[in-house]
This record gives C-alpha cells, structure tokens and sequence, in this order.
C-alpha cells in the first residue's frame, strides 16, 4: 500500500519555486530519506505534505484519501507525525506534558497517556528527566524530546526534519536503531544532512535539487548517480 | 498525587479562611473583601483567556457589561427575579463572547488586541446609545426588593458577602478543575506555543474561541453579581478602563497562576486604599508600586511565589 503521494506538487514563494512538481511515492513502512543541499525545498516540500504551508499547484493523498484541502490538525490525527527542524519543544513545561500532549489526542485514557509518555522517553533515553522543564534540556536532548513526541503520536507517516543536527555520536547510532526499530510498521520521510544515518537507515532516497526531484532509488544507486554526484554528494 | 492534595489543601484552605474573616473583619474591610472577591472573579475570568491561553483582550470590560446589564435590565424592565436574572448576564456574556470570539481570533497579537478594543467600545456607545433604558452614564438602582435571591436579602451585608464568596468560590474552583483536565492543558500549550499545538494535531482556533467564551462567561457572572450585590448598574463598567483593570490585577498577581487574579485584585485595592488616605496623589504612589513590581517581580506575586518557593502551584 502507499502510505503518501504527491502529485505536481509545487509551491512558489513570490517568484522563487521552492517546490516544482513533485511525484512522491512512499509505500507502506518504507524509510525514505529526502536529501539535497541547503535551500533545495526539503522542509517546504515536507511542509505541504502535512498541511502547514498550501500548495500552489497539485495533491497530496495519504492513506489512498485526498487530504490536499485538509487542515493541518485533521492530517495529523489521520496518522501524520510532524518534528520541527528547528527545535519547538514547549519549553516551560515538563517532559512528561510535551509527551503527552502528542498522545493525548488519539487517547482517551489519562493512565494510558501517562504509560505511553513513559515508554516514548524511554526509547529515546530521557525517561529520567521526566519531570524537568524541557527548556532545561541541552540542545541535542531537545531533538531527543522532539523524537519522544513524534514517537508519541503514534504516526503512520512520521516526517523528521534533520533530526540528528546537534547530537553527539553516541546519540546518532542510538537514533539509527530508533529508526531501524520503527521501520517496517511505521513508514519515515527523513529529511536528514548526515550521509552515514542516510546510508544507514534509509531504504530508498529522494535527491531534491532546486525544488524538483533530481534522482531516486536505492542508497546504492544513488551513491553511483553521477548526476548526484555533481548536485550533492561530491560538494558534501 | 501529594501535589494535588497540597494545592487542593491551599486552595480550600483560602476559601474558608475568607468564610472565617466573614464574622471577623470590621465592617469597613468586610464591605471591601465583598466588593475584591466579586472583581477577583471578574480578574479570574480574564486570566483563563490572558494567563492560561496567552491571549491578551483589552476589551473584557464588554463582558462584564454584558453580565451586568443582562441581570440589571432584566430585572429593571422585565421584573425578573435575580436568579434567572444573573442567568440572562451570563447567557448575554456568553453569546457576546462566542460572536467576539469568533470575529476576532481570525486575527492575532496587536490586532486582535486592537479588535477587542474595537468591539468593547462599539459596545459601550450602544450602552450609552439606548440610554433611555440603560440612563447612560448615571446608571440605575436597583431596588433593594428586587434583591431578595430564594427569601435571602443580598443587601444585607453579611448575606452580601457570602453571596460574593459563593461566586468566587466557583469560579476558582471551575478553573482550578479546568486547567488539570485536557481542555486546559491545550490551552496552556497553544499559550506556550501555537504552531508547535496545531502539529500535534489541536484545532487551535476552537480552543482558543472555547477559552474567550468561558473567558467572557465568568467575566459576566461577576458583572452580574457586582450590579445584584452593589445594586447599581452603570456605562462606566463598560468603559475602556473596566478592561484594563482586570489586564493590571493579573499581572500584578500573576498570570497564569490560579491564586494570581485574587492576589492583584486584593492588592491593588488595597494600595489605592491606603495611598489615598495618606495623599491625593495616590495614583502617582500606585503608579510608581506597579512599575517597580514590574521590574522586580515580572511574573507576578503568585508567578514569583510559583517560580522560586513552590514550583507545583496551577
Ligand atoms: N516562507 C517563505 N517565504 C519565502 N521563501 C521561502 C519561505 N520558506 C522557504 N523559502 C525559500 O524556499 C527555498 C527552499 O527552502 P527550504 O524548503 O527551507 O529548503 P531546505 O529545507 O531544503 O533547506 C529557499 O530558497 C528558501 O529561502
Ligand atoms: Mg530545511
């Protein structure tokens, strides 16, 4: 089953086209890595499929339904989980809230909000700060926190935007096996810069290059794709 | 769970120390503490909208109009009787807010200050515009026989106060409740932040035009209960001054705190009181107190009190 699919997706910002006709097609629990260098349309184009920014041309579909006119907070609870590339988490508030805050809206029970708020810190390592405000983290816990939250929502898509920026080695290859765990039953867009979680991790990758799908396929193709090469992986 | 006893046990606890000052208190601060706890409601209405939901309206004093005059001109041209008569302020707050609420939170920040502003002051023109049934800014009395709530004379100054008392219970205690339960707790993070709320999959519009409608709603039961208890009704709490009281009782006290609204209502009666006695320029002496709370305590005597002694207060 496909979990998402663009169609001529495009979003232009006055004259600039940040997003040109994007064909996506993400199957079921599939780990699909959107890489490209630094302006290419990665956060705008993961922006439209969930809802925060209106296309200017095209569809988006989720789950074989059209939800290009859905607002964002009914995409979410269809299943999309959203982190942010730069850091939101709510910083006055405790852990265990901004956890709970992501599972509340698919659960009712406040005990098994609590149960799943634990064992979403637990996999990311933070259950011991549960109770500390998560303005009080480090910078590299707060992506760990954003994680947490998307873990939380219990996605059927879950869209991370870079992710790892920030984090210390030992924290990358923990992030790595988060996702190799979630893989299979949770379907992942990875925005992500670090080519060694790309390789990782990812079972196929979209290269996006001023704004349009420049290569697809296998992290094996694509480390061979000479146009890649050139657009990407040879400057990085 | 001992968190929940202690802040239950604190407020509990104030509730019936002010049950208590009701055979204590001479009669001068007895007629005061009525007069503080029926605006403290009115304090506490704004801060479930500027404390707990980061929304901030310089136009309240509309819904305590609404309350205000729902109950008053019921009773003064439709004869009703009070209970049903508080009943109409609330239904009017209640109504003015949701058509607010749904107009202004289109907009956000400077605007949506700038609209509510708009709005309470479109609704002071019509107060003072209908003046032959509202007598403009002289107001009208309302008579001691249509204050008798099921045999008990409201004008009687002990009846008076625990009737203020009542109010004020309910609405500490109904938005004690509100901000430990879901509804509440989304308010608090689209407060904390909207963009990140809405990602979690919140329809923040809806939250926030349900925080303005129980916002508007305790406004008016305490617009009602001060025109029942004080027997009088007038433009002027539908003035522009009437919205930036309560703005100051919660900062003063802390917004986003539970105790705050009482806190800086208490204490700015108080120093207008007191400062008054001692000189006529006692609007200088509040002047120069809130600006130095301003820099000393930002967020307020019950937000510092919650910041650096008890980090588990609501
Ligand atoms: N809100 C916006 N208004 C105008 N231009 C934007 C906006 N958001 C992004 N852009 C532009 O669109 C292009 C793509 O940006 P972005 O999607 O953030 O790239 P990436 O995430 O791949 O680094 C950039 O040139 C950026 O400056
Ligand atoms: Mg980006």
């Amino acid at each position: 089953m496909t979990v998402l699919r663009t169609q001529g997706l495009s979003k232009s910002f006055g004259g600039l086209e940040a997003v040109r006709d994007v064909d996506l097609s993400v199957p079921q629990g599939q780990v699909r890595a959107l890489i490209g260098p630094n302006g290419a349309g990665k956060t705008t184009l993961v922006g439209l499929i969930c809802g925060r920014i209106e296309p200017s041309r095209g569809t988006v579909s989720f789950l074989d339904q059209d939800v290009t006119r859905l607002p964002v907070h009914q995409r979410i609870r269809r299943g999309m989980g959203y982190t942010f590339q730069i850091t939101s988490v709510l910083s006055n508030l405790s852990l265990r809230e901004n956890v709970a805050l992501a599972v509340r809206p698919r659960e009712k029970s406040e005990d098994v909000v609590e149960g799943e708020v634990v064992s979403a810190l637990t996999q990311v390592g933070l259950v011991h700060r549960i109770d500390q405000h998560a303005g009080d983290l480090s910078y590299g816990h707060q992506r760990l926190l954003e994680i947490a939250m998307g873990l939380g929502q219990r996605p059927k898509l879950l869209i991370l935007d870079e992710p790892t920026q920030g984090l210390s080695e030992g924290e990358v290859a923990a992030f790595n096996s988060l996702i190799r765990r979630l893989a299979g039953e949770t379907t992942v867009l990875l925005i992500e810069h670090n080519m060694d979680v790309v390789m990782a991790v990812a079972d196929e990758i979209t290269v996006l290059d001023f704004g349009a799908v420049l290569a697809e396929g296998t992290p094996d193709e694509i480390r061979k794709n000479a146009g890649v090469q050139a657009a990407y992986l040879g400057t990085g | 769970m001992s968190d929940l006893r202690k802040t239950l046990g604190l407020h509990v606890g104030l509730l019936l120390v002010l049950l208590a000052l009701n055979w204590l208190l001479p009669a001068y601060h007895h007629g005061n503490l009525a007069r503080i706890m029926v605006l403290a409601s009115y304090a506490i209405g704004y801060n479930v909208l500027f404390g707990y939901t980061g929304l901030l309206s310089l136009g309240h004093a509309m819904f305590f109009a609404a309350g205000m005059y729902g109950m008053g001109l019921t009773v003064r041209h439709l004869g009703w009787s009070p209970a049903p008569a508080v009943l109409a302020g609330v239904g009017a707050g209640l109504v003015l807010s949701l058509v607010v609420g749904f107009l202004a939170l289109r907009t956000t920040g400077v605007a949506f200050m700038i609209v509510t502003l708009m709005f309470a002051q479109a609704v002071f023109l019509t107060v003072l515009y209908f003046g032959e049934y509202t007598r403009g800014d002289e107001g009208f009395v309302i008579q001691q026989v249509d204050r008798i709530l099921l045999g008990i004379d409201l004008t009687d100054p002990n009846n008076r106060y625990l009737a203020a008392l009542l109010v004020f219970a309910i609405c500490l205690l109904a938005t004690f409740w509100l901000v430990r339960h879901r509804f509440g707790k989304t308010i608090i993070a689209i407060r904390e932040n909207e963009d990140r709320t809405r990602m979690l999959g919140y329809d923040v519009f809806r939250h926030k035009l349900g925080a303005v409608v129980i916002s508007g709603s305790i406004s008016a039961l305490a617009g009602a209960t001060y025109g029942l208890l004080f027997g009088y009704a007038g433009a002027t709490f539908a003035s522009v001054q009437y919205s930036i009281f309560p703005l100051l009782w919660v900062l003063l006290g802390g917004a986003g705190t539970i105790l705050g609204p009482f806190v800086g209502t208490l204490f700015m009666f108080y120093l207008i009181d007191l400062s008054s006695e001692i000189t006529t320029a006692y609007m200088l002496i509040a002047g120069v107190t809130l600006v130095l709370l301003t820099l000393f305590a930002p967020q307020g005597l019950m937000g510092e009190v919650r910041a650096r002694l008890f980090r588990w207060l609501p």
